[in-house]
């Protein structure tokens, strides 16, 4: 038990299979997640991020390839030999022990005595002191979830995996405890692997997002590069929203490329692009363009001959749906800000917007890669 | 006429409830009340009230042997069955083996073979094997039958526990053996005790099997149905009011404890 302690480090995964029977769920996978971070692994669901994360849980063996936490291999270690803790999904609390004795439940199979002073630590770092005599049937679901935490932190880890750990709580609720489990993990530097479908949870939280789609990793970056320069149409649609116009490199220019997308120039950075040959998709996301009505002046990439299709106003900003002359409805949110009337349904538009937010992914891409919904997703979030 | 149909429409549940109760209890008011008759050797018809039955349970001859017999044939019967159908539970309920699904027709033969068939066959294979009737082979012949419905009871409360929650116990340090003593056996414990029950239960009460495999030794279903033929006497009706209060202290007490576990 005392050498568990001295097991840290980063977490590596090297080229890391998991199949059953003829499906694979994780493929050919390597990863390394450094010690203190928080890393988020994204993806819809049956993308093979759970199976991952039971894997470094150790509640699954891989069928290929191994896992290091530090310098040690634990590829094919029991569960109870690593010093990694699990945040489930549905929280699985022990229903017949007390939350105290829930808490407890580590520090005793490790043989620790004196119990009372970190379980109580644990129930203060989530604000639940007075519930250590209740049993988990009797918490909300907030409440079990901040438990089902407690319980794991308490051991002091090298590593906590938390799976879908909100995805039973409610909108408000959710976004207040990705706040404080991002607080925590500042609070205890602990490293986090966090696995979600929610794009925006891992956005919130993640110092890195590994994006995984059919058992592999599409890119792995911080919030901001997935974000502006998604590598793949995957990435592009499943993390916001993109808007990707099928084009040719016709030309270059200095650090740029010049791209012809049905007839109208634009120009592209080279080193945002991830095309492998003339065939490319140029991507933008919605609130980076500006609508302007014809007559005016615009500077940047402008795309001329649009038509207003849709005009709704949400508030904050405004959607609109443009439809360009090549029969392609793009994308346009423009924040209501700057006193400008908004357009109306078939008014002739411009679009325009700085060249630099502008990505180019391979040409041979599915362009709606990402952006279906899974149903039980819907599902999932109605509850 | 209004307010009379009014009041049939409300009570109409109340009233049907009344008379199935009523129904099912009959007979055991009856022997209640055939404990207190003072009715000499045969109790058939009411002649008087008295405690004496109840002062002198054992009165009879050999009602209080039978009872005995009874009884340390139902707890060896129930102990076996149990520890040997919980084993079985398991093995069905979590594992996947060469052979699981015909173990677990095999597991509801004995419940659907008629038990006059079982036993007879039980006792052919006692004489067989050249083992005389007695305790022991009814013992035997009780966790033939009693384990099948350990198994089906076990099962189903295994089958509704969380496999998660035994995970969240390895993850928490918890090895093989911890994870089974500490969250899974606590968890079926409930399955286990009702099995239990329904098995010493099953077990009390046969006769036809028993009647097959005991030979000479009488067991309470046994002295009753002997007895039967020249009039059953009250300290029979006195055995059979005990363990009716008995169950159902045990039923109340149960409820009370699980109330006052809900309110905390």
């Amino acid at each position: 038990m005392a050498d568990k302690a001295a097991l840290h480090g980063d977490l590596r995964l090297e080229k890391v299979t998991k199949s059953y029977g003829d499906f694979t769920a994780v493929n050919d996978l390597s990863l390394t997640i450094p010690e203190g971070s928080f890393f988020a692994l994204l993806g819809p669901s049956g993308c093979g991020k759970t199976t991952t994360l039971r894997m470094v849980a150790g509640l699954e063996e891989p069928t290929q390839g191994k896992i290091f936490l530090g310098q040690n291999d634990i590829t094919y270690t029991k569960p109870y030999q690593r010093p990694i803790n699990t945040v489930f999904q549905n929280y699985a609390l022990f229903p017949h022990l007390t939350i105290f004795e829930n808490i407890a439940f580590g520090l005793r199979r490790r043989g620790i005595k004196d119990v009372k002073e970190p379980v109580e630590k644990a129930l203060d770092l989530v604000e639940l002191s007075h519930l250590a005599a209740r049993k988990p049937t009797q918490l909300s679901g907030g409440q079990q979830q901040r438990i089902a935490l407690a319980r794991a932190i308490v051991n002091r880890p090298a590593l906590l995996l938390l799976d879908e750990p909100l995805g039973a709580l409610d909108l408000k609720l959710r976004r207040q405890m990705q706040i404080e489990l991002k607080w925590i993990q500042k609070e205890v530097g602990i490293t986090f692997v966090h696995v979600t479908h929610d794009q925006e949870e891992a956005m919130t939280m993640a110092d890195t997002i590994a994006v995984m789609n059919e058992g592999e990793i599409e890119q792995l970056g911080s919030p901001a590069d997935l974000y502006d320069n998604p590598k793949t149409a995957f990435v592009a649609n499943f993390l916001g929203q993109s808007n990707l116009i099928k084009g040719t490199i016709s030309g270059n220019d200095g650090d740029n490329h010049i791209v012809d997308l049905f007839g109208q120039k634009i120009s592209l950075a080279k080193n945002r692009s991830h095309a492998v040959d003339n065939s490319i998709y140029a991507g933008i996301r919605p609130e980076k363009f500006r609508i302007s009505r014809v007559a005016t002046a615009t500077s940047g990439n402008i795309l001329s001959g649009g038509k207003i299709e849709d005009v709704s106003y949400i508030g904050v900003s405004t959607q609109y749906q443009v439809l360009m002359p090549w029969g392609q409805e793009l994308m346009v949110f423009e924040q209501n800000d700057d006193g400008v009337a908004p357009f109306s349904v078939g008014e002739d538009v411009n679009i325009s917007w700085e060249a630099g937010f502008t990505f180019g992914l391979r040409g041979d891409e599915d362009a709606e890669a990402g952006t279906e919904v899974n149903p039980e997703e819907i599902i999932e979030d109605d509850e | 006429m209004r307010t009379i149909s009014r009041w049939f429409q409300r009570n109409l549940l109340r009233i049907y409830a009344l008379i199935a109760f009523t129904y099912l209890l009959i007979p055991v008011i009856y022997t209640i009340a055939f404990s207190f008759n003072n009715g000499g050797r045969s109790n058939l018809v009411w002649k008087s009230f008295t405690f004496d039955n109840w002062l002198n349970p054992c009165g009879a001859p050999q009602v209080c042997e039978a009872l005995g017999n009874s009884i340390k044939i139902g707890f060896l019967a129930t102990l076996f069955s149990t520890i040997l159908g919980t084993m079985i539970a398991f093995a069905i309920g979590r594992h996947k083996f060469k052979g699981r699904s015909t173990t677990n027709l095999m597991i509801f033969l004995p419940m659907a073979t008629p038990e006059i068939v079982l036993g007879a066959s039980l006792l052919s294979l006692f004489l067989t094997l050249k083992v005389n009737p007695g305790f022991w082979p009814t013992v035997v012949a009780h966790v033939v039958f009693c384990i099948s419905f350990v198994v089906v009871t076990v099962k189903a409360r295994i089958a509704s526990l969380d496999p998660r929650l035994e995970q969240a116990a390895m993850d928490l340090y918890a090895n093989e053996f911890q994870t089974f003593r500490r969250v899974t056996l606590p968890l079926v414990a409930p399955g286990i005790a009702a099995a239990a029950l329904l098995a010493f239960s099953l077990s009390f009460d046969d006769f036809i099997i028993t009647n097959f495999n005991s030979g000479t030794m009488t067991t309470f279903p046994k002295f009753v149905y002997v007895s039967a033929a020249r009039g059953i006497p009250p300290q029979a009706n006195v055995i059979g009011s005990a363990m009716f209060i008995i169950a159902l202290s045990i039923v109340i007490l149960g409820q009370i404890v699980g109330r006052k576990r809900a309110v905390k």
